[in-house]
């Protein structure tokens, strides 16, 4: 579904990703962690469109169909669905509003016709109940006075709604207590399929108790060091990164 | 800015180097010069034979617009007063803006379908001019609105076309006609109230159109009626160099209620056109007005060329105890905007209120708020102003709240918020407090804040385009005061700021 291949991106000149290559497979779940600046949320974001990254080298896919040369809507609107870190306020925008809007816009773009008040508030209860999404949350504003549990829920709720192909979680756990995580995490396998895929950032372990990777992927340096399966997830946990970074480290230094 | 393109990279070699999305030059500034200004869909002119008066102001002009509407010779005098008062007077300076030359000897003051219609039966409107108003969307045909709620008065240029659902508000002891009518059929009541908020010698622009008003509207609700339904004004400027001066008059008496709609638009001219209108609300005890206004005069081109100047002069009064008047405004038109919707509190508990969203773009400006005269106890009123500016526009909130020696326990509320898109653009808040009595209680609020990138990207994300976005964004910002509107309006307004941005925006 996914392909990254020697993908290079760089901000006000920084090369943050060097060389990330990753496949990811309809119905799978990867997991990619990594010490803080490996450039995990970079990758979230140059997969979104965000405008502040440039891509120097490099191809991005999705079901063939070249993402680096798209605006960010029309990334939205093939399927990529990116879990913001920080959900972002709009004031005076309802939920609701908001989401028809994604919903008809994302319909418009398939040649679809909008739809259909019933369907769609049948869609929003349905979702809601999925992802134990407060109704009152629905009808207030874009996030706007929502805890931080609150926000990362109504991303996973939106998620729900908008049903990508490709889900991004950009360390959709931090910030959240227990009950919170188990909730998301809830959401997230509930919503797992054989015809969508998910890519969980994290930077710790705790959240792949609940929601199982295929597949382990250590980033470190804009590359990924070491895949694995969920076991390695465990292995980091344990032994921390710092042995990582230093076979890495001493096999940059042996090549100079 | 979507292609890829080549560099030359730091090795000397070319190596293709992808712009991710939009493109990182692709910033705001560069969108907002990339975008096409949206044209301004009501530019068209209407191919009527008019009856239009020589350009320029005199003595003349005043006896010739007086003789042309066969009016009395009290108002005559009233009007001959009020322009002799008008040359006397010099343009004000205090405003935010560099006053324009207006060059009132260059206008012509009255301007006339010539097949004067009647106003009792369409079939005598000119089908140009009925095709004119479906054009803008008014209802002006009876059977499209028998459903409806709305009554309407056209005012086309100088003239008041076709007031719709006389009778059925005439059941009621309404009186909503065109201000000629007025004067013809109840002379009394048009004595008895007009110029009384407003007077000729008010400001020059209230003095010019007491002077030279040509036509308008007239509402008298009588005690104790609930207005059936929303009553509507539609103004249109078409001819060319003539200014609008048209005078709303609403009395709502004791315990009376209504809501009354105004809507403009004007064709595309590269000249400016003057609109110096006057509007007086009057409510007695107990009764409540509602007045909404949709302004959406012609801007003016991106380069600031052409445009209406709006220079309009408001005011109500709340006359009796525990009455009400309310003003909502949504500017998105004229070039210059300057007015200020006021509510004199002289009624014991009376309230007023003021809900404002002004928008500019382009080369803009607008100088809008409103007055407050606290006189009864216990007063209250409360102004919600929302300000967009983009492009190169100037927007700017002034607001005067006075207390007076005897309003014990008056209250205030104010909030003032100004939202900025791109950054060549200008808001500014002119806030003015007096207040005379101890025991009056105000409040302040103000914020400025720019539409975030993080915002529309948010948006972006989950498929909505940046214009879009940006529309869902601003009308989140105005929802206060778009609330304040009759429903049909209210979607009306919304749209009108959304389609108003586009190409303003990245």
């Amino acid at each position: 579904m996914l392909s990254i291949k020697n993908l290079h991106a760089s901000i006000d000149g920084k090369e943050i990703l060097k060389g990330l290559s990753l496949d990811v497979k309809a119905g799978e779940v990867h997991a990619i962690m990594g010490p803080n600046g490996s450039g995990k949320s970079t990758l979230a974001s140059v997969l979104a469109g965000r405008e502040d990254y440039e891509v120097t080298e490099g191809e991005v896919t999705l079901d063939g169909v070249n993402l680096l040369e798209m605006a960010p809507e029309d990334r939205a609107r093939e399927g990529v669905f990116l879990a913001f870190q920080y959900p972002i306020e709009i004031p005076g925008v309802s939920n609701i509003n908001f989401l028809k809007t994604a919903v008809n816009e994302i319909r418009a773009y398939k040649g679809l016709p909008p739809m259909e008040a019933k369907e769609f508030l049948q869609r929003v209860k349905e979702k809601q109940k999925l992802v134990e999404f407060d109704a009152k949350l629905a009808n207030r504003s874009l996030n706007e006075g929502f805890s931080g549990g609150e926000k990362k829920r109504n991303e996973i709720f939106q998620l729900a709604m908008l049903e990508p192909k490709l889900s991004i979680l950009d360390e959709t756990d931090s910030g959240l207590d227990i009950d919170a995580l188990r909730i998301v995490a809830n959401g997230v396998n509930t919503l797992r399929s054989q015809n969508n895929a998910f890519v969980v950032i994290t930077h710790y372990q705790r959240l792949l108790d609940y929601i199982v990777p295929d597949y382990v992927h250590v980033l470190y340096k804009g590359k990924i060091v070491r895949s694995g399966t969920k076991e390695l997830a465990l292995e980091l946990e344990e032994k921390g990164y710092d042995w990582l970074k230093q076979s890495v480290d001493a096999a940059e230094n042996a090549t100079i | 800015m979507r292609k890829g393109m080549v560099l030359v990279g730091s090795n000397g070699v070319k190596k293709p180097r992808l712009k991710q999305g939009r493109g990182m030059s692709a910033n705001n500034d560069e969108i907002l010069k990339e975008l096409a200004v949206e044209e301004y869909k009501y530019g068209f002119t209407t191919d009527i034979e008019m009856d239009i008066a020589k350009v320029g102001l005199s003595e003349e002009t005043v006896r010739f617009i007086s003789a042309k509407k066969g009016e009395p010779e009290w108002l005559l005098e009233w009007r001959l007063k009020a322009f002799r008062h008008f040359q006397k007077m010099q343009l004000p300076q205090w405003q935010n803006f560099k006053h324009p030359d207006v060059d009132f000897q260059s206008i012509s003051y009255y301007a006339a379908p010539k097949a004067k219609p009647q106003v009792d039966s369409l079939e005598d409107v000119d089908p140009e001019l009925l095709e004119t108003f479906a054009k803008l969307g008014i209802p002006l045909n009876e059977q499209k609105v028998l459903a409806g709620v709305v009554a309407v008065d056209a005012v086309f240029d100088s003239v008041s076309v076709k007031t719709t659902f006389r009778e059925k508000l005439k059941e009621q002891g309404v009186i909503f006609c065109s201000f000629g009518e007025a004067v013809k059929e109840h002379p009394e009541l048009v004595k008895q109230y007009l110029g009384t908020v407003v007077p000729q010698t008010d400001n020059i622009y209230a003095a010019l159109n007491a002077a030279v008003f040509s036509d308008g509207s007239f509402v008298y609700i009588p005690k104790g009626v609930h207005c059936p339904m929303e009553l509507s004004t539609y103004f249109r400027i078409n001819a060319q160099n003539t200014g609008q001066f048209e005078r709303t008059l609403i009395v709502a008496d004791e315990g009376a209620y209504v809501s009354y709609l105004e809507g403009c638009t004007a064709p595309m001219r590269d000249e400016n056109q003057l609109h110096a209108a006057v509007v007086e609300l009057i409510a007695m005890e107990n009764a409540e007005i509602k007045y909404s206004t949709v302004q959406n005069w012609y801007p003016g081109d991106k380069d600031g060329k052409g445009g209406i100047y709006n220079f309009v002069t408001k005011r109500g009064i709340c006359k009796g105890n525990n009455s009400k008047i309310s003003w909502t405004q949504v500017e998105t038109g004229s070039s210059i905007t300057w007015k200020y919707p006021s509510v004199i509190l002289k009624g014991d508990n009376s309230v007023g209120e003021f809900y404002s969203v002004a928008l500019t773009r382009n080369h803009q400006i607008a100088d809008t708020g409103t007055k407050m005269f606290h006189i009864g106890k216990n007063t209250r009123s409360k102004i919600i102003s929302k300000g967009i500016s983009a492009g190169v526009s100037q927007n700017s909130y002034r607001g005067m709240v006075q207390i007076g020696k005897g309003a014990d326990k008056a209250r205030n509320f104010t909030q003032c918020d100004s939202l900025l898109i791109g950054d060549r653009c200008g808001a500014h808040t002119f806030p003015y407090i007096e207040a005379k009595n101890k025991s009056a209680m105000l409040e302040h609020e103000a914020t400025t804040s720019k539409i975030g990138e993080d915002q529309i990207f948010y948006l972006n994300q989950r498929g909505i385009d940046p214009e879009k976005a940006v529309g869902l964004i601003v009308n989140g910002y105005a929802k206060e005061v778009l609330n304040q509107l009759p429903m049909e309006f209210a979607v009306e307004a919304q749209k009108l700021l959304s389609i108003s941005l586009e190409g303003s925006v990245g």
